[in-house]
């Protein structure tokens, strides 16, 4: 993934380059050709090319069915004093704040437990069972169970005497509340990811520790950490990116409202490009989110210095 | 919202694709001339006919029409396709695009303003008027409502919908209600009148105090008087609120069809909401929170609500639920001394890209004749727009032990209206969707309206 992109630069210019290696390397570019052909042109067919259009579309005032019509920049100008979009930018954030932190710290903590714990395969293969079912599966299961008259959790709040939640519209609650689900589905998956990481740690690393006499808590800090950092950073940077698109638990549930409650920047998209046919405006949106996404993923590789590895 | 929400604002919204941006890369190939009149054609249709429709239940129904029309028509085969109304819209509008749309296909009125603008849609005038084909033999004003701006005609009525009043007989014994306590309720956006008095009397709270009694807990509310329809109804409040603001002499728009300029701002639109919000506030009504993205219908068939306003498109659903029996009030006299309901029609229209148009025109003669309407009334889903089917309709229904008189008293009275017909549809929708909500949730008073008015109305100017 990213990581390994950024490792590569590297290990090429260590390797010494010979003339024959060249050569060999020229007869070879057919045949890699050929067996790259199909995901190359799907790559080009289905991303790079809608991207440029995109681009093209985001500068234009264009309707599904009508002719884009060029205006420069004057989308990116109305999305920088458009409040509907401040206010998906705002609801985004906080969703992807609480799902990426509650969804990393609960991972770390569920791949520790399997790589410390246990080994049973079962139980390993539970934790992922929610990533199994599909996101408008997951959306629908919740938003019946935290239903505010019919839900199993608000008659269950009743009976105990607390006061009943719209934990799916409710100001308040709405966000944490898709945040928390979506945790829940994802919490297994990501930390199958990091428990990979994890068993790329060498053990004669713990047996060192461990004779140094520190403890669990210390070898933790002071070792998994450390050595899990690039794994971890390609993690975030994939959650992340994966976070801040959070779209199906919106539109099957709460389609945005009440209010702006939960209009969340990819629902905004979906609701101006095919909503209201705008999809100039929609691309600019889109364009505006892809810009922010490259630039968060680059900030965490560097921040986290996904490219280097403290073992060795 | 439930499986079948043909007419919700809300699914306006959605009415584009959810397919990917890059589906729009092969725009502009075929884009058909605008609302270019069909060739008058005489005689028979013939060749292959794709016909498109959203509900499911009644696919059987056409399916008979179809092969009524095969019989007229040896050489002409209609094929349906029925999708459910999410898929049914993106189907449609990709179709535009990649020029595969069906060569006739089921309308709402929230779409078509649209599809003219686009020239997606034919006029059927000039074939109408070859085949000698009247326009004036369905329920009065549906006709009106398919034409266009232009003056050209872009559907043939199918069928029509109102709004009543559903209840749960229990919960109505349970109050010492009688059901015929429910036919004579009058409303004011004031005090809510014994309207209000009665949706007060049907709620009831978790130690079984009533709405109207004293120390009932509005916190604690176990049965709602009045249910609410998956929200605040946005800035058309089909089956939320419509049925009030009508009966205060508020329209919607300076005229219908073809609007240019809304009235969000008038106090009578402004005191309907106000009362709405009064009574989520008494505990009368569910709040905007409990009920958003819900399916009313399985709430009131989870007896939760002891009455709620819905369409007749719900009939079947509404009387579907194990153990509820449930039946149909009228909705209540407001200050105008009459009842209120929107009226909404749907009809079908003949895709401008279609390479069998004089054929395409043909069935949808056909579906618009009193020989299909007849054929669809007697499957009792839903009411055909010529008075012979909806009649049939209304003894299919009585069959099945459904009243639905106090769905067609609107149109037997003169009490319905219609729904607003305009350009920006859809961007009207996502002003007014907030707008009502902010209202109905307590964030803003109802004269926020005004500025959502104002914003509106904009839409219009340029």
């Amino acid at each position: 993934m990213s990581a390994n992109t950024i490792d590569k630069p590297t290990a090429v210019r260590r390797r010494p380059r010979s003339e024959s290696s060249q050569t060999g390397g020229r007869s070879e570019l057919k045949v890699a050709l050929v067996f790259i052909a199909p995901a190359l042109i799907g790559f080009l067919a289905f991303f790079v090319y809608p991207t440029i259009r995109g681009f093209y579309f985001s500068l234009t005032q264009y309707n599904l069915l009508g002719t884009p019509k060029f205006i420069g920049f004057d989308n990116f100008v109305k999305i920088s004093k458009d409040p509907l979009f401040w206010n998906a930018m705002g609801v985004t954030i906080e969703y992807v704040l609480l799902n990426i932190g509650f969804q990393t710290v609960i991972a770390l903590l569920l791949a520790s437990l399997m790589q410390r714990l246990t080994q049973s395969t079962l139980l390993r293969g539970a934790l992922l069972l929610p990533w199994l079912i599909s996101n408008v599966i997951a959306a629908m299961l919740w938003f019946w169970l935290l239903d505010y008259q019919i839900g199993l959790a608000n008659v269950a709040m009743e009976w105990i005497g607390l006061p009943k939640v719209a934990f799916f519209a409710n100001e308040f609650w709405a966000i944490p509340t898709m945040a928390f689900v979506n945790v829940w589905r994802h919490m297994g998956y990501t930390a199958l990811l990091i428990y990979a990481g994890m068993q790329t740690i060498p053990k004669y690393v713990y047996e060192a520790a461990s004779i140094d006499g520190s403890s669990e808590w210390n070898s933790f800090w002071r070792m998994t950490m450390p050595l899990l950092r690039p794994v971890l950073a390609m993690i975030l940077v994939i959650t992340v990116t994966g976070s801040f698109q959070i779209f199906d638990t919106v539109a099957v549930t709460t389609r945005g409202g009440p209010v702006n409650v939960t209009r969340v920047m990819q629902y905004y998209i979906y609701q101006k490009a095919f909503g209201e046919g705008q999809f100039g405006y929609g691309s600019a949106l889109a364009v505006v989110l892809f810009a922010i996404l490259a630039i968060l993923a680059a900030v965490q590789l560097r921040m986290l210095r996904a490219g280097e590895s403290d073992l060795g | 919202m439930s499986g079948f929400t043909r007419k919700k604002a809300g699914a306006a919204i959605a009415a584009f694709a959810a397919i990917a941006v890059s589906l729009t890369a092969c725009s502009g190939e075929a884009t058909p001339s605008a609302s270019g009149s069909a060739p008058a054609a005489a005689g028979k249709a013939t060749g292959e006919i794709n016909y498109w429709l959203w509900d499911n239940n009644q696919k059987p129904a056409y399916q008979q029409c179809a092969d009524a029309f095969k019989v007229e028509n040896p050489d002409a085969t209609v094929k349906i396709t029925q999708y459910a109304w999410d898929d049914y819209w993106s189907g449609v509008t990709n179709g535009f695009v990649a020029g595969t749309a069906p060569d006739v296909f089921t309308n709402h009125l929230s779409k078509y303003p649209e599809f003219v603008t686009q020239g997606q849609l034919v006029s059927l005038d000039d074939q109408l008027a070859a085949d000698g084909v009247k326009t004036d033999i369905y329920q009065k004003g549906l006709a009106d409502l398919w034409v266009g701006q232009d003056g050209k005609r872009y559907g043939l009525p199918k069928d029509f919908d109102t709004v009543a009043v559903f209840y749960n007989k229990k919960l109505l014994k349970d109050a010492g209600v009688a059901e015929t306590d429910l036919a004579n309720l009058t409303w004011n956006p004031t005090d809510g009148g014994t309207y209000e008095k009665m949706i007060a009397k049907l709620t009831v709270d978790a130690s079984g105090k009533r709405g109207d009694e004293a120390g009932f807990d509005k916190t604690k509310v176990k049965v709602y008087g009045l249910g609410l329809d998956g929200g605040s109804g946005g800035g058309n409040g089909q089956t939320q609120w419509s049925m009030y603001s009508g009966t205060t002499g508020w329209t919607f728009t300076d005229v219908n069809p073809w609007g240019k300029h809304y009235n969000y701002d008038k106090p009578e639109f402004q005191g309907t909401i106000a009362w709405m919000r009064s009574l989520i506030e008494k505990g009368y009504a569910p709040s905007i929170e409990a009920v958003t993205g819900q399916s009313s219908a399985d709430i009131f068939g989870a007896s939760k609500y002891a009455m709620i306003t819905n369409g007749s498109w719900m009939i079947n659903q509404m009387f579907s639920y194990k153990g509820i029996e449930t039946g149909v009030a009228p909705t209540p006299v407001g200050p105008s001394g009459k009842r209120s309901s929107m009226y909404n029609g749907l009809a079908d229209s003949v895709w401008a890209g279609s390479k069998n148009q004089a054929s395409a025109i043909k069935w949808v003669e056909f579906l618009g004749s009193a020989a299909c309407q007849d054929i669809v009334g007697k499957a009792g889903a839903v009411f055909p727009a010529i008075p012979s089917g909806t009649d049939l309709a209304q003894a299919a229904f009585k069959a099945k032990g459904v009243d639905v008189t106090n769905f067609l008293v609107h149109v037997n009275d003169g009490t319905t209206f219609l729904f607003p017909i305009t350009d920006n549809a859809s961007q009207v929708t996502n002003i007014m969707q907030p707008a009502v909500d902010a209202v109905m949730t307590g964030k803003a008073k109802a004269d926020s309206l005004t500025a959502a008015n104002e914003q509106v109305n904009q839409l219009f100017a340029g």
